[in-house]
């Protein structure tokens, strides 16, 4: 793999999350930092989060400063159902100028560009060939809007493939997704009770999978694939087909002439056909997608199997709905498990053996926690010494790197000087080694005792917290809640410090209304 | 509107390809084409059957022309206004050919486009006449594909003008076997103009149908829309010619050659229609 910087695009929507789990879990890629708009909604490992938009100026300091060698673009809308029109084409248009003006430069640090794509490029007409391949062009000029972006959003990638030679840039033009997940305009329809069609056609429909659609842009950033490639799993269905599969009858509810006028209908009663779908109900389309085979891509579905899935989930879906809470990524539990002291259970927290970096985040929580707390952690002794040993612990390591150096040095010299004095030599520094890795231990074990002596509660000489802050009234209203042995203390306390007479007498009356009760 | 070619566009060998192609999912009805198995059966023991066996008393000679493997382009003159000469051919493969295999029909992308031919034509074995599918059908899934070079301009015609092959196009067919390097099969059909002869065309009514063209037939328009498989039983005759075959690669890229080869097909395709007709003693009984 030569891609271990990666920018992911898009991070917050369903692709650039998916891709960046997917690319967290290989160990060779060093960094992977999303970029977008919001907040992300998956569970990130180790996925760096910058809050940036398509702003060119800023995103190219964020891929400098990384050194990032791989831009994996998924922001595309291919779907016009999302998104108004112009905020599509503010996303497609230019956002892709902006992303690719900040991988420009010769400077530029990026060595890879994968750009996601879709077969919408190619429209759906009546003089279509039944399976396009990557060099055919559009036969006829874009119509909607949607599919005017996605041309224009890849002539704009492709003017900078040219203008790059040295970049290997990768288009990957997808069919329609399916999958339990992922939600477009094509799920949705499958999931009407009837599969609404054009009367008097039987379009082919090419799928690929959602699983597919990740493992595709995976395999463009681990191999060098630069070119375009269609990318739809194997086989051409008729729509009556998928209807088969998904086990629902097909109704032929819109007219052959005046279908823009029924769709509106439609609309009205809560179905949305956008136009770029009404012309593929229409007309179909077929991609070959063999070149993206041949660059040693494996589809795990093909078209059929990935609407049998759909049509299995669909069925599933309304029975365990409810019952099986899908997991929902909340940023703050995860921070509060991944770091909180108080997280026992070694599963939800990952820390076993602490680590330098470990020990001073743990250092920095203790602090902020006794900020929170009010409790005065510097004058802690137990604090000073966990940090103290530690220094030390350092110290005598550094001492033991001197010392191995030294024995190093003495080694060579050995060669000339007299073999005893070398043996004298290295004698001694394994004996500072020894000692330094001794001094390393007790330091250790020393700060493992702070460490478990600062987190223990030390006993305080206050029953109440914040006692001296508190004002008389609000002292006796808190007394009826306490012990009888704190009560006792709180008289003592009181009466050495601030000896208010009406605490006291407060004090007393429940003392003495304690003893009555028991 | 910037549009350019894809300036990376990966430069796979078409051989290699090959090896890529989808495999068959054997639990389906329909193959990639759209084509169906179950309706094609139920149309091919019933419809082409009777039109075949009793209604044209098919007569057919040099089925052995076709190979029995590898792709091949079928090259047949073409008449009436829902032309039976293709299904004829079609059915004739089936039923003499020692290997028996399906044909790829073309047809005008028009049907495509229109409700109820879209649905029902690639059924059947129908497909619509793009280079790029006659090239896949030939070379990368080797089989065989029927073209009919005059197109429309010889369904248009009128029965006046009968077996009088029109121009045959630019000679893309031609291009397209020399691309995949398939032999070119003559096929001439004597009977379909006969069968289903066009007195007139009504341009108007074309106009308002939205149809290709709107013939006046002894059956059409006056029994309706079945009316245009209304056909007279005329004898069939068919015959397969010699294969041209296309050895060397690149030819396609000789215009003049690709020229010669169109006009020499048509030729024998029309000397051959000629000699039919003259031996021919009925319409009706051959």
């Amino acid at each position: 793999m030569d891609s271990k910087r990666i920018l992911v695009t898009g991070i917050s929507h369903y692709w650039g999350g998916r891709l960046a789990q997917a690319l967290e879990r290989f160990p060779e890629v060093e960094v992977v930092i999303g970029v977008d708009n919001e907040e992300p909604n998956v569970e990130l490992e180790r996925t760096e989060y910058v809050k940036v938009g398509a702003q060119h100026a800023l995103l190219r300091r964020v891929v400098e400063a990384a050194e990032i060698d791989t831009v994996v673009d998924t922001r595309l809308v291919v779907d016009s159902a999302v998104t108004s029109s112009s905020k599509a084409h503010e996303n497609n248009v230019m956002g892709t100028m902006n992303i690719l003006a900040a991988c420009t430069g010769a400077d530029s640090p990026v060595l890879k560009v994968v750009f996601k794509s879709s077969t919408h490029f190619y429209g759906c007409h009546q003089d279509d060939p039944a399976f396009f391949d990557e060099t055919m062009r559009r036969p006829h000029p874009p119509r909607s809007g949607i599919e005017k972006d996605i041309v224009e959003a890849e002539a704009s990638v492709n003017e900078f493939a040219e203008r790059h030679p040295d970049t290997a840039v990768s288009i990957l033009r997808f069919a329609n997704v399916l999958g339990q997940d992922v939600e477009t305009s094509h799920t949705r329809l499958f999931s009407l009770p009837m599969v609404p069609m054009v009367l008097g056609f039987d379009p082919g429909y090419q799928f690929v999978h959602e699983d597919d659609v990740v493992h595709a842009l995976e395999h463009a950033v681990k191999h060098r694939v630069p070119g375009t490639f269609n990318v739809a799993g194997d086989g051409v269905l008729a729509l009556s087909e998928v209807a088969g599969l998904l086990g629902k009858p097909y109704a032929p509810v819109l007219p052959p002439w005046g279908t823009g006028l029924a769709t509106s209908v439609i609309r009205r009663l809560g179905v949305e056909i956008p136009p770029e779908a009404l012309e593929q109900m229409r007309y179909g389309r077929g991609v070959d997608n063999r070149r993206f085979k041949a660059s040693g891509f494996h589809y795990q579905h093909t078209s059929r199997e990935t609407v049998i899935k759909l049509g299995e989930h669909l069925r599933v879906h309304p029975v365990v709905r409810g019952a099986q809470e899908p997991y929902r990524y909340e940023r703050e539990v995860e921070e509060f498990l991944r770091w909180s002291p108080h997280v026992k259970n070694a599963r939800d927290k990952s820390v076993t053996a602490l680590s330098r970096d470990q020990l001073a985040e743990l250092q920095r929580l203790l602090t902020s926690f006794a900020d929170t707390t009010g409790m005065d952690l510097a004058s802690e002794p137990g604090t000073d010494r966990a940090v103290e040993a530690e220094r030390r612990a350092e110290a005598a390591e550094d001492a033991a790197r001197e010392a191995s150096k030294r024995a190093a040095r003495a080694e060579k010299r050995a060669r000339d000087e007299a073999a005893e004095r070398a043996r004298a030599a290295e004698e001694r520094a394994r004996q500072a080694e020894d000692r330094a890795r001794k001094a390393e231990k007790h330091g250790r074990e020393r700060a493992e005792r702070a460490r478990e002596a600062a987190a223990r509660p030390r006993p305080s000489g206050r029953p109440v917290e914040h006692y001296d802050d508190l004002a008389a009234e609000e002292v006796i209203a808190l007394l009826a809640s306490l012990e009888h042995e704190d009560l006792q203390m709180l008289r003592e306390y009181e009466r050495d410090h601030a000896n208010r007479a009406r605490v006291l007498s407060a004090i007393e009356s429940v003392l003495a209304r304690g003893g009555s009760r028991v | 509107m910037r549009e350019r070619e894809p300036a990376t566009a990966a430069l796979v060998p078409a051989e290699e390809l090959k090896a890529h192609l989808p495999g068959v999912e054997p639990e389906r009805q329909l193959n990639d084409w759209g084509r169906s198995q179950r309706i094609e059966g139920i149309y091919d023991r019933t419809v082409a059957e009777f039109f075949y066996r009793y209604w044209f008393r098919a007569e057919v000679e040099g089925i052995e022309n076709v190979p029995a493997t590898g792709g091949a382009l079928l090259v047949s003159n073409h008449s009436g206004a829902l032309p039976p000469d293709a299904a004829m051919i079609a059915k004739a493969i089936r039923e003499e050919h020692a290997h028996p295999r399906p044909v790829n029909i073309t047809v005008e992308h028009f049907f495509k486009g229109y409700p109820g031919f879209s649905t029902l034509l690639p059924k059947i074995g129908c497909v619509p006449a793009h280079p790029a599918n006659v090239h896949r059908l030939l070379y990368d899934e080797e089989q065989l594909v029927l073209v009919f070079p005059e197109g429309r301009k010889a369904t248009e015609k009128l029965y006046k003008d009968r077996y009088r092959l029109r121009r045959f196009g630019r000679g893309g067919f031609v291009e397209a076997a020399m691309r995949a390097r398939a032999p070119i099969v003559p096929v001439c059909v004597v009977g379909a103009e006969e069968a289903a002869p066009v007195f007139a065309q009504v341009g108007l009514m074309k106009r308002l149908t939205g149809l290709l063209y709107f013939p006046v037939t002894p059956t059409f328009p006056h029994f309706g829309l079945l009316g245009m498989a209304g056909y007279l039983p005329a004898k069939f005759k068919l015959r397969f010619l010699e294969p041209i075959e296309f050895e060397e690669e690149g030819m396609h890229e000789d215009k003049a050659l690709v020229q010669t080869v169109a006009h020499e097909v048509r030729a024998r395709i029309q000397e051959n229609l000629w000699e039919m007709v003259a031996k021919r003693k009925s319409v009706w009984f051959g």
